[in-house]
C-alpha cells in the first residue's frame, strides 16, 4: 500500500494548482457575478507567453534562475493586457444583463481566445521545462519530489494569504466587500463600482495567467489545455461555493486529496472521483460548502 | 476546409510541359481530368501538432511529387494512372458526428474521387459503415482499432496502416528481450480506447511471454490531464521493471517532463508505444532508456531504401524537421493508391480506370512505403500488415538516438486473417515463430 505522506504530498501539490486556477474564477464571479468561461483560454495564453519568454531566455544563455521572474512576469503581462481589453471592450457593455448572457459572452470569448492561440502559436506544442527540474529534488516520504512543486505550494499559500488580507485589512478590499454585498447600495454611497470591477478582472486574468505559466514547465503547452482547466475549475469552485475564497481553498484540497488518494489505491474510478465529490457536496449543500442563500462572500 | 493550390502548381507545370512538348505528342495526351482526393487529418487541437500536421506535411510533400512525376522508383509516371491529384483538406477535429457530416461533404458535395484519413480510431469506427454507404474509395491511413475489419468487412475502404496490435505485441517481445528477469509492470495509458485497448493487448501479451508477472499498478488518467505527479508517484512506488505507456502527443511530452526530474525513467524501463514523436519534438528530453516505438518501422526506424531517403529529403527540405510517423502513414497511403491506380490502369490497357477497378487493383495488393514493403493481407485484402520494430533511447553528441533497435516480421505480431487480435493474443501468439 502506498504510503498515506505520498497520497497526501500529492493531493496538496495538485490542490495547489487547483487552487489558483479557481481563485481567479471565484473571485471574479463573486464581485462581478460572472460564470467567466474564458478562464481557460486565459490560463492557456498564460502558459504560452511563459513557455515563449522561458525559451527565449534559456537560448539567450542566460542566469537560469532569472526564468523564475519570466513565470511571474508573464502572469501579470497577460492580465495586464488581456484583463483590461475583455473588461473595458466587452464586458462593461453587458453588465446588468443575466447571467446566462455574459456566460454565454464570455464563451464566445473563450473560443475567440483560442483561435488567437492557434493564430500567433500555430497548433505546435511549446514546452518551458528548464525551471522545473532546475532547483534539484527533495525526498518526501521516500519519493522524490522536484521543489518547483513545494515551489508551487508556497505560491498557491501566498495568493491565498494576499487575497484574504486585501480583502479584510485594506480599505480597497472592504470596498470590494461591498460591491460583492450590494452593488446599487456600494454605487449609491459613491464606491465607482466600474473601477472595482476592471481591477476585479484584470486581477482574476492575473491568477489565471498565473495557473498557466507556473505549470508551462511541468507540461506541454499545447491548443485546447484551457479546455480541461475550465472544467476542473468549475468543478472545484461549486464543491466550496461560487464566489467564495475560503470556498475555492477548501474545494482545491478535498478535490486533490479525493483524485491523489483514488489514484494511489484506485485508479480506476480516478476520472470519476472529482465528480462524485461534487455530486456528493452538492446532495447535501446544492450551493457549495462556503456559499449560503443570503449572504454572498469571497 | 482548405482549398489546396497544389494542383494548380501541378497544372502550370502540365501546361509548361505541354508547351515544351512537340505539336504531334500534344495530339496523343490531352490533359487528364484531375482525380480529387479528400484529405482529413487534425489541423487543430491537441491531436494537429503531434499527429495532424505532420500528416500534412507529409501529403503535401508526397502529393506534388505525384504529380510532378518525381517519386523514385518502384513509382514512376506522373500522377495517380497520369491524372494529377487535387487535394482537399478537412480538419479532423470535433468529434465523430462532425467528422461524418465532413465526409458526406466530401463524397455528396465536393464528389471527391477518394478521402484519405483518419487519425482517430472513434473517427474511423464512425466513418466506415458511411464510406460503404456512399460507395466511395476511402483509405484509412493512421487509426489503429483492429475492429475495423476485424468485426467486419468492406468493399469501399481499405487501412494502408497496421493495426495496433502491433504495437503492444512487439513491445512485450521486446520487453522480455531485453529483461527476461522482469518480474512486475506498471502503466499509465490515457482512459479511452485507444489507452484501454493497449494497455489491455501488453497485459494479455506480457502474461503470455511471462505468466508469473506482477502487475504493479495500472493508471489511467483522463485524456489531456497533463498533470500526472500522483500517477507518477504511484509507478515510482509500484517498483515496477517495466512501466507500460501508450501516451502521445502532449500527455506523453508532459509524462516525460514529469517523469524524468523525479528519477521514473531511472528506476524503471518506460516504454512508449507511439513514443516516436516525442523524439522529434523534445530531442535529448527524452531520458536515454527509454524504449520507443513508431507504430510500424518508421523515422528512426526506417529502412535504408532509395525510397526512404528520398522522402526524408524531400521532407527535411521543406519543413527542416525529421518527419515523423505519422508523416511516413500518410506517405505511404498515398503511394498505395498510386500503386494501386497505376496497377488498376495496366490492368485497363493504359485506360484510366474506374473505382470498381482500382478497389479490384488495391485488394491484397503489396506496395513499397518509406518504411518499407506493405501487404494488403487482412480483412479480405483490405487490411495492411506491416512489421514494426522497437529501440532503446540513447543520447549522442547532442542528439537523440535509438540503440538496440529489434526488428518483428508482420507474420510474428499480427493475427491471421479471421482471427480477432484478443483472442489471439489471449491464446498465446499462436503464429508466433
Amino acid at each position: 500500500m502506498a504510503g498515506l505522506v505520498s497520497v497526501l504530498i500529492d493531493g496538496i501539490v495538485y490542490s495547489s494548482y487547483l487552487f489558483i486556477i479557481a481563485v481567479g474564477l471565484t473571485l471574479i464571479y463573486g464581485v462581478m457575478k460572472i460564470l467567466n468561461m474564458a478562464h481557460g483560454s486565459l490560463y492557456a495564453l498564460g502558459a504560452y507567453v511563459a513557455a515563449t519568454l522561458v525559451g527565449a531566455w534559456f537560448n539567450g544563455g542566460l542566469n537560469p534562475y532569472g526564468s523564475f521572474a519570466l513565470l511571474a512576469l508573464s502572469a501579470i503581462a497577460v492580465g495586464l493586457v488581456a484583463g483590461p481589453l475583455i473588461e473595458r471592450g466587452l464586458l462593461r457593455f453587458m453588465y446588468g444583463k443575466d447571467e446566462i448572457v455574459l456566460l454565454l459572452v464570455t464563451y464566445s470569448v473563450f473560443l475567440i481566445l483560442e483561435d488567437v492561440i492557434t493564430l500567433i502559436w500555430g497548433v505546435e506544442s511549446y514546452s518551458a521545462y528548464q525551471p522545473y527540474g532546475l532547483l534539484g529534488n527533495i525526498d518526501l516520504g521516500g519519493l522524490p519530489y522536484t521543489v518547483y512543486d513545494a515551489l508551487l505550494v508556497i505560491v498557491a499559500l501566498l495568493v491565498g494569504v494576499a487575497l484574504t488580507l486585501v480583502l479584510t485589512r485594506t480599505r480597497h478590499g472592504k470596498l470590494l466587500l461591498a460591491v460583492i454585498h450590494d452593488r446599487e447600495v456600494s454605487a449609491a454611497m459613491g464606491i465607482n463600482v466600474g473601477r472595482v470591477y476592471f481591477v476585479t478582472f484584470t486581477l482574476g486574468t492575473m491568477l489565471a495567467a498565473l495557473g498557466g505559466a507556473l505549470i508551462a514547465p511541468k507540461v506541454s503547452v499545447v491548443p485546447a489545455m484551457g479546455v480541461e482547466v475550465i472544467v476542473l475549475a468549475f468543478a472545484v469552485v461549486v464543491i466550496g461555493g461560487l464566489g467564495s475564497l475560503p470556498g475555492a481553498a477548501l474545494g482545491a484540497v478535498i478535490v486533490g486529496l479525493v483524485r491523489s488518494a483514488a489514484v494511489h489505491y484506485w485508479p480506476e474510478v480516478e476520472l470519476f472521483s472529482i465528480y462524485l465529490v461534487m455530486a456528493l457536496v452538492l446532495i447535501a449543500r446544492p450551493r457549495g460548502l462556503f456559499s449560503t442563500a443570503e449572504a454572498r462572500k469571497i | 476546409m482548405v482549398r489546396h493550390t497544389l494542383v494548380m502548381r501541378a497544372l502550370l507545370a502540365a501546361g509548361l510541359a505541354l508547351a515544351l512538348t512537340p505539336v504531334s505528342a500534344q495530339d496523343k495526351a490531352a490533359p487528364e481530368k484531375p482525380i480529387k482526393i479528400g484529405i482529413v487529418t487534425f489541423l487543430s487541437g491537441a491531436a494537429a501538432g503531434p499527429f495532424g500536421v505532420p500528416a500534412r506535411n507529409g501529403a503535401e510533400v508526397i502529393v506534388e511529387a505525384i504529380n510532378a512525376g518525381k517519386v523514385p522508383a518502384p513509382y514512376a509516371g506522373i500522377g495517380l494512372a497520369g491524372a494529377p491529384i487535387e487535394v482537399s483538406f478537412v480538419d479532423e477535429a470535433g468529434g465523430t458526428t462532425k467528422q461524418v457530416n465532413e465526409f458526406r461533404n466530401l463524397v455528396q458535395r465536393d464528389n471527391v474521387d477518394a478521402v484519405v484519413g483518419y487519425i482517430s480510431s472513434g473517427d474511423c469506427l464512425a466513418v466506415a459503415p458511411v464510406a460503404e454507404e456512399l460507395k466511395r474509395l476511402t483509405i484509412f491511413f493512421d487509426c489503429g482499432t483492429p475492429r475495423i475489419f476485424e468485426d467486419a468487412s468492406y468493399k469501399y475502404l481499405f487501412r494502408t496502416g497496421a493495426t495496433a496490435t502491433i504495437d503492444n505485441t512487439a513491445a512485450a517481445l521486446y520487453v522480455m528481450e531485453m529483461k527476461p528477469q522482469l518480474k512486475t509492470v506498471a502503466a499509465i495509458n490515457q482512459n479511452y480506447a485507444w489507452g484501454q485497448d493497449s494497455w489491455n493487448d501488453f497485459e494479455a501479451a506480457i502474461k503470455v511471454l511471462k505468466p508469473d508477472v506482477k502487475i504493479g499498478t495500472s493508471q489511467m488518467p483522463k485524456l489531456l490531464a497533463g498533470q500526472y505527479g500522483a500517477e507518477i508517484s504511484a509507478l515510482l512506488t509500484s517498483d515496477a521493471d517495466v512501466v507500460h505507456s501508450s501516451f502521445w502527443g502532449g500527455d506523453a511530452e508532459a509524462l516525460i517532463l514529469q517523469g524524468a526530474p523525479r528519477g521514473l525513467f531511472k528506476k524503471s524501463t518506460v516504454v512508449m508505444t507511439a513514443g516516436e514523436p516525442t523524439l522529434v519534438r523534445l530531442g535529448t528530453q527524452v531520458p536515454e532508456g527509454t524504449v520507443i516505438g513508431a507504430r510500424g518501422p518508421f523515422n528512426v526506424f526506417a529502412p535504408d531504401t532509395e525510397l526512404n531517403k528520398w522522402f526524408r529529403k524531400v521532407y527535411e527540405e521543406r519543413y527542416a524537421v525529421a518527419p515523423s510517423y505519422p508523416a511516413y502513414k500518410m506517405a505511404q497511403a498515398l503511394l498505395g493508391l498510386k500503386a494501386a491506380f497505376d496497377k488498376a490502369q495496366a490492368a485497363n490497357g493504359g485506360k484510366r480506370p474506374n473505382q470498381d477497378q482500382v478497389i479490384a487493383a488495391f485488394e491484397n495488393l503489396t506496395f513499397e512505403g518509406p518504411g518499407g514493403p506493405v501487404a494488403m493481407s487482412l480483412g479480405k485484402g483490405h487490411q495492411a500488415v506491416q512489421g514494426t520494430a522497437y529501440g532503446t533511447v540513447k543520447h549522442e553528441g547532442g542528439k537523440v538516438t535509438v540503440t538496440n533497435v529489434k526488428r518483428y516480421p508482420a507474420s510474428r505480431i499480427t493475427p491471421p486473417d479471421g482471427v480477432k487480435s484478443e483472442e489471439w493474443i489471449k491464446s498465446g501468439f499462436k503464429t508466433a515463430k
